[in-house]
């Protein structure tokens, strides 16, 4: 929780240039959405969930290729809103985890 | 087509947030109603208006993402789709967001309806700077398209035009020149299965079997069940079905599913491409930028109680005042019914009498909140509406998630009365949009430990009797120990009986903010209400009779009856003597003429106090004069001879109340009721609770409020000295030794106690089965049996104070309820097992 917090002190800059992440890429050199700090943007790779949860995803344009702009985490650090394309969506982190994304 | 009235069904369908009830509202006005969709909880608008060929009835289907079998309100819409097929669909859709909602209308125009859009909040969509070209989504669609602002009202004609025109039109429009997806690599698949399910006559007029067929290789459960219903060569068709999957799956390392998605999605982006123009690239949209002040990370928790704090403060508090306006007519009207029952009798009334005020008392207590609840209402729709109610779903989420719960469990709370003062009917009502069935049964059963205004009065008296010293500390304890009791018991539920219900993912999305209407917000505020009505109106009244049949029998045994009657005899006789050689004696000689005179004596203190002024003083004067010439003098004595007359009746009254209290009480020690509340007594006693307080819990399951009128019955003693319930409550606990111990006890299991009888009414209509209710009734009970009688026990046994044992069990629970966040969810854990199984298969 606490490095949330120090990492919502520096994207004040609006950089994406730190988006370093202490968990480290995925050994194909792709993230996950958690790790996207906010303000970047990213490019959905593929889905890791099933089912209902998949399907609740892809319903609100988390689809193949579309690119995700990550806006804030609420005050406890979780969950997290971004925008698709021209709307807004909130995430728990637990289903981030199972976003593969990549660089836009 | 011919000029014949015509009357049509459609069916008004579209995502979230898309303004869809706005929509129905433009187009039907003020006829609606709803009704139940067959075996579920979902509720169902109907509604109708009439144009220039006949009715239109207007079904507003349940706000989903898409058609598939995932969750309850798709398979709603989807079965209403295919069940009742209507004539035509209105697909309302936010021009602000267009390439999402288009995913939907593809899969209605895949199931071969004819569809009219209309393209919602298009004024949003430019002031953002997208400009949607209508004409040529039209053109690219095959339907027609209505470019409107349902708030404003525009369109209204324009709209309904549109869908009469699609009905008249449906059927000439030739199958091949229709709208669809074109699913590229996997077309041939679907063409092949298209044909296979072709091969059934009966399917092929009942059915869309492009749609079915793309259903299929989708992997859609609903699906293979229609045909495993409809089809005669089932086995062989699903056979095929999983062939062509399987080697889709091989040939393009891709499941049918996902490209399936993915060639909407990039056909919904073409479209959007060709028909909205952008004017101003990389806007921020205005909600964005409220967000950035209202949901930034170190502000929005302020912000958050600041809103609440208004809530509380224009409901709870000023509402509160206003019931001090409303109450005098609430009063006024029980006196009216008073008037019309028969009089009271010497010691006992007639039941014809007594069980009326009984019901008018129940009925009056609980209308007395109406004030507070409309503002409670109006407030909540005007966040629900404005878009602020999912941001605090978002705020608090990480919360409710430790819990088990969901981010939007937070309307319910706050409905049922997080702080202090709610419903827990409507709150449960309105868990109705939580999508996460196993937080949705969980904030079901705990919405009812919220403190419902009905709770407060108890708190109040035994406050004020027991913690005069701490009333803040003691305020503050019971307003935030409910809502910590609540997250254990979620807890609890969600990892031990829910764990394997169905959970969802809290993906929600942010809507813009919006203006509420005034309509809308005062729609929702009165229909809210008016369920809160309505339960008083039949439930509680029945159960108020239930109630008081089970404390008023069987009464009283003959020889305690006789020996108050011979007491009332003996007053009177005592009153007769006094009164010899008077110039009343003579009017006063029979028994009939005393008791007239008790009776008017009563109603002409109340009707004198309830005079506010001196002239309505003054009127009634003149109409008990005019009305009892002979008796006024006794009532208004003016000279010594009736003074003293006066002195004695009102001795006689005050013995006759002083026996009827004592036959009151001695009733409900016979009652039913208060033979269960002794039986009790053996299993209470650990937690400190005799049996009068028995029964004022269990009477007070019918109607919390109905506690203090019961406790008010039975401490009697002291009655007819005028003194408070507080002050006779207190008396008395000094004589039996009753500790602040025992209050908090009591306090706390008031609490924790089972819903009132209304609530587990709704808890059935919710959950849809009379096991949970029970389990909503019993589950409670023990569960807070346990925990007072620990307390209770344990603090009588270490012989600490009241205030010393609420400090203790605070922060255990406190402590209690943090470990259990930190335990990690189970239903997280089995699905991250899935993962990693698959992953490693």
């Amino acid at each position: 929780m606490f490095h949330c917090f120090r990492r919502g002190q520096k994207k004040l800059s609006r950089e994406c240039s730190d988006c370093g992440s202490d968990k480290g890429m995925l050994k194909d050199g792709n993230q996950v959405l958690t790790q996207v700090p906010k303000g970047c943007r990213c490019r959905i790779r593929r889905h890791m969930a099933h089912g209902a949860i998949r399907q609740r995803l892809l319903d609100l344009g988390f689809v193949p290729n579309a690119e995700v702009e990550m806006v804030r985490c609420a005050t406890l650090g979780d969950p997290l809103e971004m925008r698709l394309g021209d709307y807004y969506v909130t995430l728990r982190k637990r289903e981030a985890d199972l976003i593969e994304v990549q660089d836009a | 087509m011919s000029s014949e009235t015509k009357n049509i069904l459609i069916g008004l369908a579209g995502q979230q947030n898309a303004g869809k009830s706005t929509m129905f509202n433009m187009l039907t006005g003020a006829t609606q109603h709803i009704a139940n969709y067959p075996g579920v909880t979902i509720d169902k608008k109907v509604g109708s208006y009439r144009d220039d060929e006949g009715r239109v009835e207007i079904v507003d289907l349940p706000g989903t993402y898409s058609l598939t079998s995932y969750s309850l309100e798709e398979r709603v819409a989807r079965d209403f789709l295919l069940q009742e097929t209507p004539h035509a669909i209105v697909n309302v859709i936010d021009a602000s967001s267009l390439r999402r909602g288009l995913y939907f209308t593809f899969q209605v125009l895949e199931m071969s309806f004819p569809v009219v859009m209309a393209l919602n909040m298009v004024d949003v969509a430019e002031a953002n700077g997208r400009k949607v070209d209508h004409e040529k989504l039209s053109q690219l669609l095959g339907v027609k398209v209505i470019p409107t602002v349902g708030r404003k009202k525009r369109g209204k004609g324009e709209l309904r035009q549109a869908i009469r025109e699609t009905v008249n039109e449906k059927g000439s429009q030739d199958p091949g020149e229709r709208f669809q997806v074109f699913y590229e690599e996997l077309e041939e698949k679907v063409v092949a299965i298209t044909s296979l399910l072709g091969a059934s006559g009966t399917m092929s007029e009942a059915l869309p079997l492009r749609w079915l067929a793309v259903k299929l290789l989708e992997g859609d459960s609903e699906a293979r069940r229609i045909v495993q219903q409809q089809h005669q060569e089932a086995e062989a068709v699903l056979g095929s079905v999983d062939a062509a999957i399987q080697s889709f799956q091989d040939e393009m390392d891709i499941s049918p599913a996902d490209h399936i998605v993915s060639c909407r999605d990039r056909l919904a982006a073409s479209i959007v491409e060709q028909c909205v123009e952008v004017s101003a690239v990389h806007t921020v949209r205005t909600s964005e930028k409220i967000d950035r002040v209202l949901l930034h990370r170190g502000l929005a928790p302020i912000f958050l109680v600041l809103t609440v704090y208004l809530i509380y403060e224009l409901s709870i508090v000023q509402g509160y005042k206003l019931t001090f306006l409303t109450w005098p007519a609430l009063a006024w009207v029980r006196a009216t019914v008073a008037g019309f029952l028969p009089d009271p009798g010497l010691l006992q009334d007639t039941i014809l009498r007594t069980l009326p005020l009984w019901m008018m008392d129940s009925v009056n207590t609980l209308l007395n909140y109406v004030p507070v609840f409309l503002i409670l209402f109006a407030l909540i729709a005007i966040l629900e509406d404005s878009g602020y109610m999912a941001r605090i779903a978002f705020i608090l989420d990480r919360v409710f998630q430790s819990f088990g719960l969901h981010g939007q469990s937070t309307l319910p709370f706050i409905l049922g009365g997080v702080f202090t003062g709610g419903c827990a009917v409507p709150g449960i009502m309105a868990t109705k949009g939580i999508p996460d069935e196993r937080s949705r049964l969980a904030t079901i059963l705990t919405v009812p430990y919220m403190n419902c205004l009905a709770k407060i009065p108890l708190y109040t008296l035994l406050v004020n009797i027991y913690f005069t010293a701490h009333k803040s500390y003691v305020m503050l304890f019971i307003s935030t120990i409910t809502i910590i009791m609540a997250m254990i018991v979620a807890k609890l539920l969600t990892s031990t009986i829910l764990y394997g219900r169905e959970t969802a993912p809290f993906v929600m999305e942010m809507p813009n903010y919006h203006m509420p209407t005034m309509t809308g917000v005062l729609r929702r505020a009165f229909d809210r209400t008016w369920i809160y009505i309505k339960k008083v109106g039949t439930i509680v009244v029945a159960v108020a009779i239930c109630v008081y049949v089970l404390l008023q029998f069987p009464g009283l045994p003959e020889d305690r009856m006789a020996h108050y009657e011979q007491q009332m005899d003996g007053a009177i006789a005592g009153f007769q003597q006094d009164i010899q050689g008077t110039a009343y004696a003579d009017i006063l000689q029979h028994e009939d003429r005393i008791l007239q005179l008790l009776n008017i004596s009563a109603t002409y203190r109340e009707a004198k106090l309830a005079a506010s002024t001196q002239e309505a003083s003054r009127a009634v004067d003149v109409r008990y004069e005019a009305k009892h010439p002979e008796l006024f003098p006794l009532l208004r004595p003016r000279d010594a001879e009736a003074r003293s007359v006066s002195r004695s009746l009102r001795s006689l009254a005050n013995e006759r109340s002083n026996l009827r209290g004592q036959i009151r009480e001695e009733t409900i020690v016979h009652s039913y009721f208060g033979r269960v509340g002794r039986a009790l007594e053996p299993v209470t006693q650990y937690a400190g609770f005799d049996w009068k307080i028995n029964v004022a819990l269990i009477s007070s399951f019918a109607a919390r409020e109905s506690s203090v009128a019961t406790l008010g019955v039975l401490f009697q003693e002291g009655v007819d000295e005028n003194i408070t319930l507080e002050e006779r409550m207190e008396r008395e606990s000094e004589a039996g030794g009753r500790t602040p111990l025992h209050a908090l006890a009591l306090m706390l299991f008031f609490a924790l106690y089972p819903p009132c009888l209304a609530t587990t009414i709704m808890v059935k209509v919710q959950t849809g089965s009379y096991k949970w209710m029970l389990f909503s009734i019993a589950f409670p009970t023990v569960f807070g049996l346990a925990v007072v009688s620990g307390v209770f026990t344990l603090g009588s046994l270490f012989n600490v104070s009241g205030i010393q044992a609420m400090g203790i069990f605070y922060v255990a629970a406190l402590a209690t309820a943090i470990v259990l966040s930190l335990m990690e969810d189970p239903a997280w854990k089995r699905q991250r097992s899935n993962i990693v199984g698959t992953k490693e298969a």
